[in-house]
């Protein structure tokens, strides 16, 4: 399948004080998706979307968007573009209607323009009652619409997100992804950052998994769950001098991709549990092999991110026992 | 040039806007240095300090340029704390992915500080004429003073914006500020004449820019043209070469907070 291209990155590096932030990072954004770039603090996401918005300079390598040089030509770029910086880049004396009149004023609007858009914007992100209230009286969420409303001020081509729903309830969390979503419908390329598993697995059309600044997965969630090989049975057995035993005879058995041995038991990655379970239960009690424990689950993102990453998201130390 | 305008007019009026929702600050930014200055020290002074050394009919009328300049001093080294909270909570940021020209946020600035300044020394001027202090050389003067005082706002105001892209907290941003205000106002002729000073100060008093804006002033509002003049042709040639350091030196360290 060949999709326009929205954005194309190349060989992108970026070093502060000699610690390479973002090391030799390639990929391509799609017209009309939603691009995630999934991962831990500090892994390099914000630093490339800040490149990509022109606020930062590679040292090495090129992005280009929609075409335009995000150096050389950053003016025309910025044009383009809407950004949603992280909730607090919001001015508490102004009202959510005066920052969106700053931004027409910054956007170069005509006051036609501007006073028809606004009530607009405001209309689709639910903040008209709140409008003339200064920005300190916002919650969370309310403070969140209104940087999507910003973002959307310049009717853009792409928008970019900071992590959108960073620190935010629930309820909000919906609401927001909601308004992702609807922009999609609407024919906008989004891009945007998180460290939320979940947020990346159901919004997000296509994911970069980042991790030490570079790109360490990359695809639709699905195929890279998919990727992993399976669905996964975990065994929890009591007797730990069995487990070698059980595991000679469940490799040999029907619909079993690969078993490892863990600590407590045997990982075994199946390709079609209702034919592998029953055999693998099987194999248990015909080897008098006690199970405490069995759990069964499909691939979910945070597997696809130990795998590929050798830690999970939340871990700040890579796990000693991992490949 | 017709958006450049558009991007500046707009982020100025967010400066008018921010001070307009601050009723207390902007009470107490007008009304601080001449309630503290010029009415107490001005009157509490009145008698201790001696005519013959201030060369003025009163410690007010004495001390009246002293508290024009050091409000240009305050005005100026404050002018970028407000960058510096947008740099913190990411809101220049958002400004900067904005297609405006990068001098835009910055040229804001500046207009907003001379433009308050400059209201702020009227009303100093105002009320030290309720205190019977007239300049000598009128209308023509106070634009002379006015203008004198926007050349020196714009250094100070480039070394604070300077100091908010450079520094790594707020924290060491006030810290500067607060140790480099006060030595700089009892290190001019603010509140007392070079000449009564102790050596030492006032020969270091003589390398600060304040001095030289004072020592013009001064004249302007005590003496007349003739005693003015020479100082106030000296000052403009201090002060743009002050400004022209300044800018520089601002202009490096707004590149490579933005660049």
């Amino acid at each position: 399948m060949s999709r326009a291209v929205a954005i194309e990155v190349s060989h992108l590096g970026k070093t502060y004080d000699k610690v390479r932030a973002v090391d030799d990072l390639s990929f391509q954004v799609y017209a009309g998706e939603i691009f995630g770039l999934l991962g831990p603090n500090g892994a390099g996401k914000s630093t490339t979307l800040r490149i990509l918005i022109t606020l930062l300079h590679p040292t090495s390598g090129s992005a280009t968007i929609l075409g335009m040089d995000s150096v050389k030509e950053a003016d025309r770029v910025r044009k383009t573009i809407g950004y949603v910086p992280q909730e607090r880049a919001i001015d508490r004396f102004l009202t959510g209607r005066e920052h969106l009149e700053l931004l027409a004023d910054l956007y170069h609007l005509s006051p036609e323009d501007a006073s028809r858009r606004i009530p607009q914007l405001l209309k689709l992100v639910e903040l008209e009652q709140q409008a003339d209230r200064p920005a300190k009286t916002y919650s969370g969420g309310m403070k969140r619409k209104l940087d999507i409303a910003c973002g959307l001020l310049p009717d853009p081509k792409i928008l970019f997100l900071d992590e959108p729903t960073l620190g935010l309830d629930v309820q909000s969390r919906l609401r927001i992804w909601d308004h992702v979503r609807a922009m999609r419908e609407r024919g906008i390329t989004v891009v945007m950052t998180t460290n939320y598993l979940d947020e990346a697995d159901q919004l997000c059309d296509r994911i970069a998994i980042i991790d030490g600044g570079r790109i360490k997965a990359l695809g639709a969630p699905n195929e890279l769950k998919v990727g992993l090989g399976g669905d996964l049975v975990s065994l929890t057995v009591r007797e730990h001098d069995r487990v070698e035993l059980l595991a000679a005879a469940v490799k040999n058995l029907p619909a079993i991709r690969a078993v490892t041995t863990t600590p407590t038991g045997l990982d075994i990655r199946v390709d079609s549990p209702e034919k592998a379970l029953p055999a693998i239960l099987d194999a248990a009690n015909r080897l008098t092999c006690q199970l405490e424990f069995i759990d069964y689950h499909r691939p979910r993102l945070d597997d696809v991110f130990i795998a590929h990453t050798g830690r999970s998201i939340k871990d700040d130390q890579p796990k000693a026992e991992s490949p | 040039m017709k958006e450049y305008w558009q991007e500046i007019r707009a982020l100025t009026m967010r400066w008018v806007r921010r001070l307009s929702r601050e009723k207390f600050s902007m009470l107490f930014t007008l009304v601080q240095p001449m309630l503290f200055w010029l009415i107490f020290f001005g009157n509490l002074f009145q008698r201790a300090a001696d005519m013959q050394v201030t060369q003025a009919s009163s410690y007010i009328s004495f001390l009246t340029a002293g508290v024009i300049v050091m409000t240009v001093l305050n005005n100026g080294l404050a002018g970028g704390v407000d960058l510096l909270f947008d740099k913190e909570n990411g809101f220049l940021e958002r400004l900067m992915s904005t297609p405006i020209h990068r001098t835009s946020v910055i040229l804001s600035r500046f207009i907003f500080v001379m433009t308050i300044t400059s209201l702020q020394v009227l009303v100093i001027l105002g009320v030290a004429w309720l205190f019977g202090v007239q300049p000598v050389t009128g209308l023509l003067g106070v634009a002379t003073i006015l203008f004198i005082g926007m050349m020196f706002g714009v250094g100070l105001t480039a070394i604070s914006m300077a100091m908010a892209f450079s520094v790594k907290s707020h924290g060491d941003f006030f810290s500067v500020l607060g140790f480099l205000s006060l030595p700089m106002i009892f290190l001019s002729s603010a509140l007392v004449p070079l000449a009564a000073m102790p050596g030492w100060m006032g020969f270091l008093a003589q390398f600060n820019p304040m001095t030289w804006a004072i020592d013009a002033v001064r004249p302007l509002i005590l003496h007349g043209w003739a005693e003015a003049l020479p100082h106030v042709v000296m000052v403009i040639g201090v002060m743009v070469l002050f400004d022209a350091l300044c800018l520089y030196g601002g202009a490096r360290a707004f590149r490579r907070a933005i660049g």
